[in-house]
């Protein structure tokens, strides 16, 4: 009976905790236009994450993207020609411009959220 | 058909995954330091959800297995219903076919661990209730008195379960249009996912354990419930040190650093019991499946080490987004996970062919040898590359001069992990022969 009364405990907490992490836990962000979706879409599609990391989500063979378009030494061009032509590593994904400006819309939004990544740095 | 030739069938399928997972691992890892090395027909892009797919796949059907072969045992009772195993089995054998058809064919959903589409998601879940049906209705009834195992299964289906749901919440657009609330839900999924195959493969080793020693009181112990709960809280609270990074409520790190901080408490009695376990692994080493579970006593004692440390939040600062991470993931996969399911998979050998297991002993314990020191340089190196990549990130250097920097090491894990998959191929392939002989025999 006591072990049952602690899981049971337990995982009312759980099922608390994860409903405050839901709402308010998570309300920091911005909601993404339709034109940054699109962007998040071609990112998932072509599995980006396998090679790119997000807030540290994502494989080590390519350059973090959190924020690629506002850091001074890469910025919205260098992110472009590479969606545009792939590099050394990474493949040519034959991009439309329009699915390119989608992707760089969706990395402008990751990167204006990235506020705690850019004061740790 | 039996209980005992489902349950093999299951590790077959399980040790198989395991076998491609390496071999797609292993191409991974060449395209590191070998950047054109098939870019155009096999990338990156599909070989790392190849490797991760199949090595969870795994994890979970070995599991899966054991639990079978172990449950009518455990609980004193027929199993339910050897058909639904059958179903659940052909169910996962299609699911792995199509989900490897998929990542060829360049399909994915692009989600980290479940890079496959979102649909093939709702056959594993069914798949899972006819796994949770048949396990429940074969245990007792009441919870009250069952031994510590039944309560890590039963905690793994469940929370599988949930947990799976879970990490497809983002297509939900009010999860999904919020990069913030998306990701943290995405960890907090993923965390908690890789806490309920824990409870799974733990289980099977907590059994295992007590059959070894004969003594069923070390289930029933407070001691046994008592780190089985301290591993539950964190199963559900401990995620958050993955998203010290991302902009959330501060309230879900501090959270997540008390309760990986109680982890020391489990680090503090493997140190507490270091010289009793020593003594007794040195008796026992002859036997394989104990000398398994006492390497993976080694690895559970490095990796919480790693884990504590990099659940510092002035520590994970330096260490997240490079491949200390990765340590972390392998450490505990391969060094805690595979040992303590090879201890399981050696123990039903011994019982379905102790002869042979006898005649390799000399053999499996130079692949085990092999692979436990392939794993430890495999494991520093990529530390070490962690280490490296965070140095050049603090100077602010540019990825491909990091990425040259770090060549080195790249080289020494990719052929240290390599020589991880010859000697799991070593180990593996005279497990095939005794349980492909067993399940075509006759006998029941």
């Amino acid at each position: 009976m006591k072990k049952t009364s602690i899981f049971i405990v337990l995982f009312i907490s759980y099922i608390s905790y994860s409903a405050w992490v839901y709402t308010d836990g998570t309300n920091t962000a911005s909601v993404m236009s339709l034109q940054q979706q699109a962007g998040k879409n071609i990112y998932q599609k072509n599995n980006c994450t396998s090679c790119h990391q997000l807030f540290g989500m994502g494989g080590f063979l390519g350059p973090e993207l959190t924020t690629v378009i506002s850091d001074k030494n890469r910025g919205p061009l260098y992110a472009r020609t590479f969606l545009q032509y792939g590099g050394a590593r990474m493949p040519n994904f034959h991009f439309s411009k329009e699915e390119i400006d989608e992707v760089i819309a969706f990395l402008e939004y990751v990167d204006t959220n990235a506020s705690t990544y850019k004061n740790n740095k | 058909m039996d209980h005992k030739k489902l349950g093999s069938l299951f590790i077959v399928l399980g040790l198989s995954s395991l076998l491609l997972g390496l071999f797609f691992g292993s191409i991974g890892g060449l395209q590191y330091i070998l950047p054109p090395f098939l870019k155009e027909q096999l990338s990156f892009q599909k070989t790392r959800p190849l490797h991760v797919y199949l090595v969870i796949n795994f994890i979970f059907s070995t599991a899966a297995g054991c639990i079978y072969y172990f449950l009518p045992t455990a609980s004193g009772k027929k199993l339910y219903s050897l058909k639904l195993g059958i179903i659940q089995f052909s169910i996962q054998v299609f699911i792995l076919l199509i989900i490897v058809s998929f990542f060829f064919a360049g399909k994915f959903s692009g989600r980290e661990y479940l890079e496959f589409p979102p649909w093939i998601s709702l056959i594993i879940l069914g798949s899972w209730i006819l796994f949770m049906i048949n396990f429940f209705k074969t245990i007792p009834l009441s919870f009250n008195h069952v031994p510590v195992y039944i309560w890590s299964w039963s905690t793994g289906l469940i929370f599988y379960f949930i947990t799976m749901t879970e990490a497809h919440l983002w297509l939900l657009p009010y999860f999904n249009n919020n990069i913030v609330r998306d990701l943290t839900v995405q960890w907090k999924a993923l965390g908690s996912m890789v806490g309920s195959w824990n409870m799974l493969v733990y289980g099977t080793s907590m059994f295992v354990m007590e059959s070894i020693s004969g003594d069923k009181k070390i289930n029933q112990s407070k001691t046994a419930f008592f780190f089985y709960f301290l591993g539950l809280t964190n199963l559900m609270f401990n995620w958050g040190h993955h998203t010290y990074i991302v902009p959330s409520s501060p309230i879900v790190k501090e959270v997540s650093f008390i309760i990986s901080m109680t982890e020391l408490l489990i680090l503090g009695k493997i140190i507490y019991n270091f010289r009793k376990s020593y003594i007794e692994a040195k008796l026992k080493f002859h036997h394989l499946p104990f000398r398994l579970l006492s390497f993976s006593d080694g690895w559970i004692f490095l990796n919480l080490l790693l884990a504590i440390t990099i659940s510092v939040p002035a520590i994970n600062l330096y260490t997240h987004g490079t491949h200390i991470t990765v340590a972390h993931a392998m450490g505990a996969t391969i060094g805690i996970n595979t040992m303590l399911l090879l201890g399981s998979v050696f123990f039903i050998l011994d019982e379905l062919n102790e002869s042979l297991m006898e005649k390799l002993k000399k053999y499996f314990g130079f692949s085990i040898v092999l692979l436990n020191i392939s794993l430890v340089i495999f494991w520093i190196s990529l530390i070490g590359s962690g280490i490296a990549k965070s140095v050049d990130m603090q100077q602010k250097n540019f990825f491909a001069v990091i990425m040259d920097h770090l060549q080195p090491y790249f080289r020494v894990f990719t052929f240290s992990g390599i020589a991880v998959m010859l000697a799991l191929f070593l180990t593996i392939i005279p497990i095939f022969k005794t349980f492909s002989k067993f399940i075509l025999s006759k006998e029941k």
